[in-house]
């Protein structure tokens, strides 16, 4: 027994040297460059600057698009996962497999062709004007940046919700709907609850990617609108101001880590019933 | 299933990384005396003629690419690879120059120094004052892009982009340096201006601007306009000419109050130990057939003036591709490495974003 423990506790080198390789270096890497200045003195303005108006201008631009972002991807999970559940495998197979193809394309090109679905010459007013309906114009708006983000990270969110709420014995849900309990109730009472784990690392994943998109606010936004991202990738590529760019990241993966924190609680409950259920 | 998939990213990750890997590490060994390292923008000069030049004199290219300036200034003073000769714009071959990076070439012993017209030699000097240090390669001028059947009449002034007649169709550059150095010509002031006042005018004008601008675009500004969805984008003239080649109905213009024409040239670096060799690439890229064949490659402005004379008379006749020496009369080179002033810009470049 102890051998085998042994061995378990080798196979997680590897992922220790690529942690500590890619994740914590960096980290500190970063965190050095947060606190120092251009002349190499200790300062906190970097990590300060983020009040400054223009950014924090930007940073509550992010939390809305990354807010909206998340709450559509909600809404767009629930149905097509409870959906997905009443699917036999083969047809699950194939709709999970539908909705991860597009993340084998690439990023950019998936951006470039919403672009010119969106544009003001695009398909979807060529489409609608066929149609009668006129044309609309939400070409570089905010409304552009917000598909573009819950097409990218919709899967995402559908991956683990589906997972949870698979998980759900069937047997639980026609116990309650025995006991009289009607459709709203059972998602109410039993399904939402139960997926809440799911549902958590969902957001997990939409919600801080979403919020530092920059290459999908500067194609689909027309660099008219800048989230926090964009404000960190001028300082670290036109500016050249590294400092201020660490400093920036770093405030934001603060207020991240702060957001995350009430997540991660409810998260840490939940794993540990799995724990034990396992 | 979820297992399955995330074996499935992470493998994937980690080939990508793994290959990733690869193509960035060079060997950093100084190159061998028969053999020189060439550093230059990406799909800029065509891959045969570094193949004849070895096929004629048995030097071997060891050819590194970068995107964008400020990257091969980072990868040059990174100093993991010992860079022969390398390739790069105006400004940042100034900033080279002056922290002593490039030695002298020797352009007494080239063969064909003078296919380069005097008119490069002259823009040479706004940085390189005694044309000591670089060879003009390509330039090219950022002009106005416009599509002739939305814009009646022929455009002369950079004033269709801020009075507002064209709202909503017009798309800039997303760059600091261009967007300054554009609406700084347009007000009359030097494009290297260093003024705080003239640049806070600047700013103003380009703020009041900002609700006409579909859209600030880089590489996309020119598509939009061949789309149909623009009426006019500030591009440069390559990417103009390219336009054209799509869409029959565009026009490119360097108005009259000047602009900016950006000049890239070579360099032989202080750390270049077999400068014959090295000198002998920058003599073999003015020779007429390979100036021609990088210029049929690239399409950019070519500053060697054997190569008209060898097109056909469509493309000589071009006035994109061959502008009259009247239209570039007020432009300039941008010189501007002053970091006061450049923090100066991308401050207010962010505000203007942010507003």
């Amino acid at each position: 027994m102890d051998k085998y423990l042994n061995k378990r506790k080798n196979l997680a080198y590897p992922y220790v040297v690529w942690s500590v390789g890619f994740t914590v270096i960096p980290l500190i890497v970063i965190l050095r460059y947060a606190l120092l200045d251009r002349t190499g003195a200790f300062t906190l303005s970097n990590i300060l600057a983020i009040v400054d108006p223009v950014n924090l201008k930007a940073l509550i631009f992010s939390l809305e698009i990354a807010g909206g972002c998340t709450l559509i991807c909600i809404l767009l999970a629930y149905p097509l996962v409870l959906a997905l559940k009443r699917l036999n495998f083969g047809g699950r197979r194939s709709t999970i497999f539908i909705l991860i193809l597009p993340m084998w394309m690439n990023f950019i090109l998936k951006l470039l062709a919403w672009q010119m679905i969106l544009s003001s010459n695009g398909i979807l007013n060529l489409v609608l004007s066929r149609m009668g309906i006129g044309s609309i114009d939400i070409s570089n708006t905010y409304i552009s940046i917000m598909i573009g983000v819950v097409y990218d990270y919709l899967p995402y969110m559908v991956l683990p919700l589906y997972d949870a709420v698979s998980a759900i014995d069937d047997d639980i849900i026609e116990a309650a709907e025995d006991l009289g309990a009607k459709k709203l109730t059972v998602f109410g009472r039993i399904i939402f609850p139960l997926s809440i784990p799911g549902l958590m690392s969902g957001i997990t994943m939409v919600f801080v990617p979403s919020m530092t998109s920059f290459v999908t606010a500067d194609i689909l936004g027309g660099g008219k609108l800048q989230l926090v991202g964009n404000i960190i990738e001028q300082e670290f590529i036109q500016s050249m101001d590294w400092n201020m760019g660490a400093g920036l990241s770093v405030a934001l993966m603060i207020f991240v880590l702060i957001s995350m924190a009430f997540t991660v609680e409810k998260h840490e409950q939940s794993d540990r019933q799995e724990e034990t259920a396992w | 299933m979820n297992k399955k998939f995330c074996v499935a990213v992470i493998s994937m990750v980690l080939t990508g990384l793994l290959l990733g890997g690869c193509a960035e590490s060079p060997a950093s060994v100084s190159s061998a005396p028969d053999t020189l390292t060439v550093f230059n923008y990406g799909e800029y000069m065509d891959p045969d003629v570094i193949e004849m030049f070895t096929k004629e004199t048995g030097i071997k290219i060891k050819y590194e690419e970068a995107v964008t300036p400020e990257e091969m200034y980072t990868k040059y003073k990174a100093g993991a690879i010992q860079y022969d000769l390398l390739c790069t714009s105006d400004y940042m071959l100034k900033r080279l120059i002056e922290e002593g990076e490039l030695q002298e070439v020797d352009f007494s012993s080239f063969e064909y120094k003078d296919n380069i017209g005097d008119k490069y030699w002259e823009f040479s000097k706004a940085f390189d004052p005694d044309n000591k240090y670089t060879l003009p390669y390509f330039w090219g001028t950022i002009g106005i892009l416009y599509d002739t059947t939305k814009v009646k009449e022929p455009v002369h002034s950079w004033d269709v982009l801020f009075n507002g007649e064209y709202a909503g169709d017009i798309i800039m550059q997303n760059s600091v340096r261009d967007a300054f150095m554009i609406t700084e010509k347009y007000l009359g002031y030097s494009l290297n201006t260093t003024d705080k006042e003239e640049i806070q005018n600047t700013y103003d004008t380009l703020l009041k601007q900002k609700p006409d601008v579909e859209a600030y675009l880089v590489d996309e500004a020119r598509d939009e306009v061949v789309a149909g969805n623009a009426a006019m984008a500030v591009v440069y003239s390559g990417e103009a000419y390219l336009g054209h080649e799509f869409n029959e109905n565009l026009a490119y213009v360097i108005p009259d109050e000047g602009s900016n024409v950006w000049l890239d040239s070579w360099g032989i670096t202080k750390n270049c130990a077999n400068k014959e060799a090295a000198s002998k690439f920058l003599d073999f890229l003015c020779r007429d057939d390979v100036a021609l064949k990088n210029f049929e490659y690239i399409y950019y402005l070519t500053p060697n003036e054997t190569v008209k004379g060898q097109l056909d008379e469509e493309l000589q006749n071009d006035k994109t591709l061959f502008p009259d020496d009247k239209e570039t009369e007020n432009c300039e080179v941008c010189t501007l490495t002053d970091p006061e002033t450049n923090t100066l810009l991308n401050d207010l470049w962010k505000e203007l974003k942010a507003n």
